[in-house]
């Protein structure tokens, strides 16, 4: 620590070239901030939730409708604590391209039990109770859509006629506004939740059939066996179920999307390398610069083993100083653009794991592009470098 | 004075990287014959070639931090190009499904035929609608089909995703003549028979001919592979009829009809809304897969830029570092030439023009390793009819041209500070130094 000024010293002995790489080391760790937000933004964060959670689709594929009378049977099973249902409504408010800001699902009354991250006011609870064509929106839609409590709003389905209205148009009151428990699952209130008997009555076909159950259990622990046994119900009927917890569920839905950590790990990939590159060539000119120096440390007393750890410490402290410098200014460009967007893009706030992973990365990058020129320093010989040659 | 010219600097800069953005490579070519006439006719130009000759002769001696600028242009490159050359892949595969002379009729509202529902009654009704070609027996060309999705792991990854099974009537051969049986056969009709189109055949697992799949309990035997040369090659296809029957359907979810000629989409219009029984809307396949890429495309282009600028702006600080590193490094002897007569002009266009030709060498590099690597590299991705989409990348030179243009703009902030040290160097202290 005592040497701290000396290797400051030398690290800022050329500003410019130091301020651009500094920039440069910069720059690749606010890609590398972002793009790690966009990796867990896709792998939904393991939730104790989300393993307490079953969601019980049908095997033939998930667009496939489940009887009703699953859900009594569902119920009677041991190990199961509660049993709620859904059903995908897929319309959009106004315009098509708002579908992705506010997608909407039917859900009976225990649906919001099921899920204890989305928080509802005890009066709001009440009025979707008692409004049968009461809907609830999360805020980030809410806001996206400008949409307040005791607003009507019409929404065009594109699946499910209406016998009320003779086309695909619902018309919800919004009784409702509820947020997410944590930041990181704010994904969640791009929704809005309406009530699926009203649903029920209202369409044309399907009737007494539902999208998926969600059965919670006891003990976590148990999911597997009693997944087993809630398919076991419908083995060899024709609406054999398949049945997984909610993370799995997830994650194989992420999975389709495509190989998000693959895409991102090769885009660092390439990044990294080139920071790599760039830095030590930073390096070895500054310690090519600086050989008589580092001769008259060495003479007037440096060993050569400290000379090789005030050089690396030089690269390291570069490297740690651009790439914490980005990773806070990735810390704080995520929610400008996340409101920016609109509610659009829901990207979670740079976490413990994104931080200890890219510190690791700095040490080790530090390490890579110092340990070069730093033996160059450490095996310099005092004559020849005070010499010149 | 300085604070002047550093903001004419910034001006310049500006100007010059939208000349770049909006230049088609043709003028691009106009100007380097510009600039070789400029250097073989005039005095200036005559001098700056041989600043730049003598430049370009040290960069072997500067190899290391030569190849800074080199690498870290190459890198934003790759990366560029390979995200847009996903876009182009998704966005030609679905632009290449369908034509402006078929039409997909399916309910009112409706975005994605999964959505959609037609009735039997309805898909006869439209079948005898106006503007709808007929086959030498008399029969319209139209299919009634309907998309379910099926559990089939893909290869990859062993998970299930969600594949695309078509069931399509007696005329979808008829009605799309690009699609081919490349082996096996046709899948029988009224029977439990499927083929497989090539790319699910290549991305999913247990696709084979001959092999049997399950679904909704029943076996379903492979019996052949066809190619299409567009998106419908991620689908496996079956008589509508068993498919129907298998996933419990009362009706289609749209028809698709070939029309007498591109004009005739009117004509079927006009007689849907004249027949108060069909709430439905017409549109041509080309209409409808197009529109499908629109949502990923944009994602994709806007993430492909957002790091595109992220890691330019680290590479311009590399090639500063590096040019500066080589001004200074020449600084005796650029002196030397400013005080044997060489004016600033000279220095200035051969310190841009070394930047510009090492960026142009790493733009190539960066196209060249991104379509070595992931020119028709395979993937797939969920698409509009909550299924797989099977799609290549494609590394066209329309993106390899783009990406040219990001190193070129790269090189020439990267050079333009250090070219204007290099031509504000005090002679006198330049020449003193070292």
């Amino acid at each position: 620590m005592k040497y701290f000024h000396l290797i400051w010293a030398a690290l800022f002995r050329r500003k410019t070239r130091t301020i651009f790489t500094l920039l440069s080391v910069l720059a690749a760790f606010l890609l590398f901030g972002m793009l790690d937000a966009v990796r867990s933004a896709f792998n939904a964060p393991p939730s104790a939730a989300g393993v307490s959670r079953l969601v019980v689709s049908s095997r033939i594929s998930i667009i496939q409708p489940l009887p009703q009378s699953l859900l009594t049977r569902i119920q009677a099973l041991p190990g199961v604590k509660d049993v709620a249902y859904a059903n995908w409504f897929g319309g959009y408010y106004q315009e098509p391209k708002n579908q992705n800001l506010m997608f909407q699902i039917a859900v009976d009354p225990n649906y919001l039990d099921a899920y204890p991250e989305l928080v509802l006011p005890a009066d709001q609870r009440k009025a979707f109770n008692e409004t049968r064509t009461g809907a609830i929106l999360g805020e980030a839609a809410a806001k996206a859509l400008n949409l307040k409590i005791g607003d009507k709003i019409p929404i065009k389905g594109a699946i499910f006629t209406n016998k009320a209205s003779g086309d695909t148009t619902w018309t919800f009151d919004i009784v409702g506004i509820f947020k997410a428990a944590e930041d990181k699952q704010r994904g969640q209130e791009n929704q809005m939740l309406f009530r699926w008997d009203y649903f029920d009555e209202g369409r044309t076909f399907g009737n007494g059939t539902i999208g998926w159950y969600i059965a919670r259990v006891n003990d976590p622990n148990d999911s597997d066996k009693v997944a087993a046994a809630i398919d076991a119900l419908s083995a060899n009927s024709d609406h054999e179920t398949k049945t997984q917890t909610e993370q799995a569920f997830q994650l194989a839905f992420v999975k389709q999307l495509g190989d998000i950590g693959l895409i991102v790990g090769a885009i660092m990939a390439a990044v990294f390398f080139t920071l790599i590159l760039l830095t030590g060539n930073t390096m070895a000119q500054a310690v090519r610069e600086r050989i008589p120096e580092l001769a008259v440390l060495k003479t007037i007393g440096f060993s050569n083993k400290s000379v090789l750890g005030l050089v690396l410490a030089e690269a390291i402290l570069l490297i740690v100083l651009g790439g914490v410098l980005g990773l806070l200014l990735a810390q704080v460009l995520l929610p400008a653009v996340n409101a920016g967007s609109g509610g659009r893009m829901n990207f979670p706030p740079i976490g413990g794991s994104t931080w200890t992973l890219g510190i690791a990365l700095m040490l080790g990058i530090g390490l890579v592009v110092g340990v070069l020129p730093a033996l160059r320093g450490m095996r310099l010989r005092i004559v020849d470098a005070l010499a010149g040659r | 004075m300085r604070f002047l010219t550093n903001l004419l600097l910034i001006v310049v800069i500006a100007v010059a990287i939208f000349v770049l953005v909006v230049l088609p490579w043709p003028a691009l070519i106009v100007l380097v014959a510009l600039l070789a006439l400029w250097m073989a006719f005039t005095r200036t130009g005559r001098q700056a070639w041989s600043v730049t000759k003598v430049g370009v002769a040290t960069i072997p001696q500067r190899l290391g931090s030569s190849s800074v600028i080199i690498v870290g242009i190459a890198g934003v490159v790759g990366v560029l190009v390979a995200l847009l050359a996903m876009a182009e892949g998704f966005r030609q595969t679905l632009a290449q499904t369908g034509d402006a002379d078929t039409a997909i009729i399916m309910r009112g509202g409706a975005t994605a035929e999964l959505n959609s529902g037609v009735s039997r009654d309805d898909a006869t009704l439209i079948a005898q609608l106006p503007g709808i070609l007929k086959d030498a027996e008399g029969k319209p060309i139209a299919s009634p089909e309907l998309v379910v999705v099926a559990n089939i792991p893909k290869k990859t990854s062993a998970t299930d995703a969600n594949v695309e099974i078509r069931g399509v009537g007696a005329q979808a051969f008829a009605l799309r003549p690009n699609v081919k049986i490349t082996s096996g056969k046709r899948f029988g009709e009224g029977l439990r028979e499927l083929i497989v189109g090539k790319g699910a055949l290549a991305q999913f697992a247990g696709l084979d001919p001959g092999s049997t799949i399950n679904l909704g309990n029943q076996q379903w035997t492979i019996t052949g592979v066809f190619e299409s040369g567009d998106a419908h090659e991620s689908e496996l296809w079956g008589d509508v009829e068993v498919v129907s029957a298998t996933y419990r359907r009362q009706g289609y979810q749209s028809v698709t009809a070939r029309l007498t000629s591109p004009e005739a989409l009117d004509q079927l219009k006009a007689g849907i809304a004249a027949d108060p029984r069909l709430k439905v809307d017409a549109k041509t396949t080309s209409d409808y897969y197009s529109a499908q890429s629109e949502n990923l495309t944009r994602v994709i282009k806007v993430m492909g830029m957002i790091i595109g600028v992220i890691m330019g702006i680290g590479a311009v600080f590399g090639a500063l570092n590096t040019m500066y590193a080589a001004v200074a490094t020449r600084a005796r002897e650029i002196a030397t030439m400013r005080a044997i007569g060489f004016r600033g002009l000279p220095v200035v266009v051969s310190v841009l023009l070394e930047t510009m030709l090492l960026a142009l060498a790493g733009g190539l590099l960066g196209a060249f390793v991104a379509w070595l690597i992931f020119n028709n590299y395979t993937v797939s991705t969920l698409g509009q009819n909550f299924s797989q989409v099977v799609f290549a990348f494609k590394v066209s030179p329309a993106l390899v041209w783009s990406g040219l243009k990001w190193a070129l703009a790269i090189g020439f902030i990267g050079g333009l500070f250090p070219a204007m040290r290099a031509a504000r160097l005090p002679v006198t202290t330049a020449l003193r130094e070292l």
